[in-house]
């Protein structure tokens, strides 16, 4: 059974003037198809406005669809019944890791989460050490998140998210507020849930290197789907990419400047061991 | 204007358990019209530094003169210095508080004590400088979107017509347009204007393709301050401190070890590109 699957999602909502008339109404999502397999590992890009935190919040229910329907692990979003399951299915990790702490002690916070699921005691702090442990932070159990790196409290953040043990992450631009060692931390302990404990994962991101390791990359623009594929496939439209004033990484966009300059080089070039040997083969055969 | 930091120390929380050198003897001459990086990894120094240099932080030791004359010395006037050396914090957009963009971006040269025609001018002007129309004028602030917001916020600060203008993470948390958009825009005002800009940042692919110098921070000291390329030809050691030079730099650090003519002088995909070809004579 599919994890995630949504079809032709719409979501809108009315904007109002100051003296609280209905001015307009906005489609933030606009016909969205999104499925996901358990252990799928999907990447969303768009520029911001383009309506891919919107059609996240809807991952686990905070918003319900206006027109077509989603179903979480078989679930519709859109019964309040199944709110609750939904939400234990689907966890959410948002940018900015300050607003999404709130024990005083790290272990405290990581066990905010499964106590209101009402896990017994027991069993409870067992989960607290496990996914401590899985995002690397177990030395840290009795420190103040306050005192810790924005990677940190972002590990901290998705240790919480962890302990409820949900089958799917949605991650809305974890790493934005982070720098490079923090972005590596985080991005390297969601690969690890993704493919050791097989956690299904949508990633929001703005970094280009983020979503070069991901399934299945989809790219949003004005609440729709404009492209979708392997990061290769997409990553390889650099035109298209930089038409939507999208980054593509920076070895993605040398190897299609040398291409345009007229060396043959093969489209999608992601890492820098390929263009390398791709640069080799054609200064050999020089 | 130029700025010259002499042995700058810094220690917060003295004398309590939580006390901290957060700069260690900072010497550094910034000339007049410079366009100048910051970079450095979190609690690196950076921002504790920048905020030394329009007087919020006061040095533990060591002194600050701007255009010759010490910052600290007695009879100083904080008031000029603050409107001569423009700060924008991190997520300046937090500090729009007006009803509409045009009287947030007056704020600042209103507080300055000018004639209301003058004011209204820079404002215009200000807004005109980040790219912002007369459209947007009775606009909401808070309707803007987050890229714009920023911009009004970094016009807020020009309207004051300051010589120097530090940014502290001006594009963090933007999308690639809206991080182009804020750079461009420095870039420009920077050509027209021969302003002095100080852009604090931990990404080394946006500073680059901008600045003449990076200095970078580490523990709160400077471990590099030299041209772009001088600075990423450590990479290695860059890396050791949670920074990373941009790709370009390890794509023809991995041509160089399979025998390619070394580039170390390339920091931009433009360079790279340039480098590559002369290599296969294709230029």
């Amino acid at each position: 059974m599919k994890i995630i699957k949504g079809k032709d999602l719409v979501y809108e909502y009315i904007k109002f003037t100051d003296e609280g008339e209905a001015e307009a109404k906005v489609r933030a999502v606009d016909g969205v198809e999104i499925e996901a397999e358990p252990g799928d590992f999907i990447a969303i890009l768009g520029h911001n406005g383009s309506g891919k935190s919107t059609l996240a919040k809807h991952l686990n229910a905070i918003l319900t669809p206006t027109e077509g329907t989603l179903y979480v692990d078989g679930k519709d979003t859109r019964d309040e019944n199944s709110l609750w399951q939904i939400r234990q299915t689907a966890g959410m990790v948002f940018q900015n890791p300050d607003n999404q702490i709130i024990g005083t002690v790290v272990d405290e916070d990581v066990a905010f989460g499964p106590e209101n699921m009402g896990v017994p005691v027991e069993e409870l702090w067992k989960r607290v050490e496990k996914s401590l442990r899985a995002v690397g932070m177990w030395e840290y159990r009795s420190h103040s998140p306050n005192k810790l790196s924005g990677g940190q409290k972002q590990r901290i953040a998705i240790a919480g998210i962890v302990a409820m043990q949900p089958k799917c992450i949605v991650l809305d631009e974890p790493t934005a507020m982070l720098d490079p060692v923090g972005r590596r931390e985080v991005i390297r302990t969601v690969m690890e849930l993704n493919r050791t404990q097989h956690v299904t994962v949508i990633l929001i991101t703005h970094y280009m290197e983020e979503a070069i390791l991901a399934d299945r990359v989809m790219v949003m623009d004005s609440g729709k789907v404009i492209l979708q594929g392997t990061p290769r496939e997409v990553f390889s439209k650099v035109e298209f990419m930089r038409e939507h004033r999208l980054d593509v990484p920076q070895v993605t966009q040398l190897a299609w400047e040398l291409k345009r300059a007229g060396l043959d080089l093969p489209d999608g070039i992601l890492t820098t061991e390929e263009l390398a040997d791709a640069l080799d083969a054609i200064r050999g055969g020089e | 204007m130029s700025i010259q930091i002499e042995h700058l120390q810094y220690v917060y929380g003295a004398g309590t358990v939580f006390e901290k050198q957060a700069l260690r003897d900072i010497s550094l001459t910034i000339p007049d019209g410079q366009f100048v990086g910051i970079i450095g990894h979190t609690g690196s120094g950076k921002s504790t530094l920048v905020q030394h240099l329009n007087g919020l932080l006061r040095a533990s030791s060591g002194d600050i003169l701007v255009d010759g004359e010490s910052i600290y010395q007695e009879g100083y006037s904080m008031k000029k210095l603050r409107s001569s050396v423009g700060l924008v914090f991190q997520y300046p957009e937090y500090q729009l508080f007006e009803t509409d963009v045009f009287t947030d971006v007056c704020f600042g040269p209103k507080n300055l004590g000018l004639p209301k025609e003058e004011i209204e001018a820079r404002a215009r002007q200000a807004m005109n400088a980040v790219g912002l129309d007369e459209s947007y004028d009775k606009v909401s602030p808070f309707e803007l979107s987050g890229g714009q917001k920023r911009r009004a916020a970094i016009a807020g600060i020009l309207a004051m017509k300051p010589k120097v203008l530090i940014l502290d993470e001006p594009t963090a948390g933007l999308d690639p347009k809206g991080r182009d958009d804020i750079l461009d825009m420095l870039a420009d005002l920077h050509r027209e204007s021969g302003i002095t800009i100080l852009l604090v940042s931990h990404s080394m692919e946006d500073v680059a393709k901008y600045v003449d110098r990076i200095i970078v921070m580490s523990k709160g000291s400077v471990l590099y301050d030299d041209r772009p390329a001088g600075v990423f030809a450590h990479w290695q050691e860059l890396e050791k401190v949670g920074l990373a030079a941009p790709q370009v730099t390890y794509i023809m650090h991995e041509l160089e070890t399979r025998g390619w003519p070394a580039a170390r002088d390339v920091t931009t995909v433009e360079e790279a590109k340039d480098a590559i070809l002369n290599a296969l004579h294709r230029k």
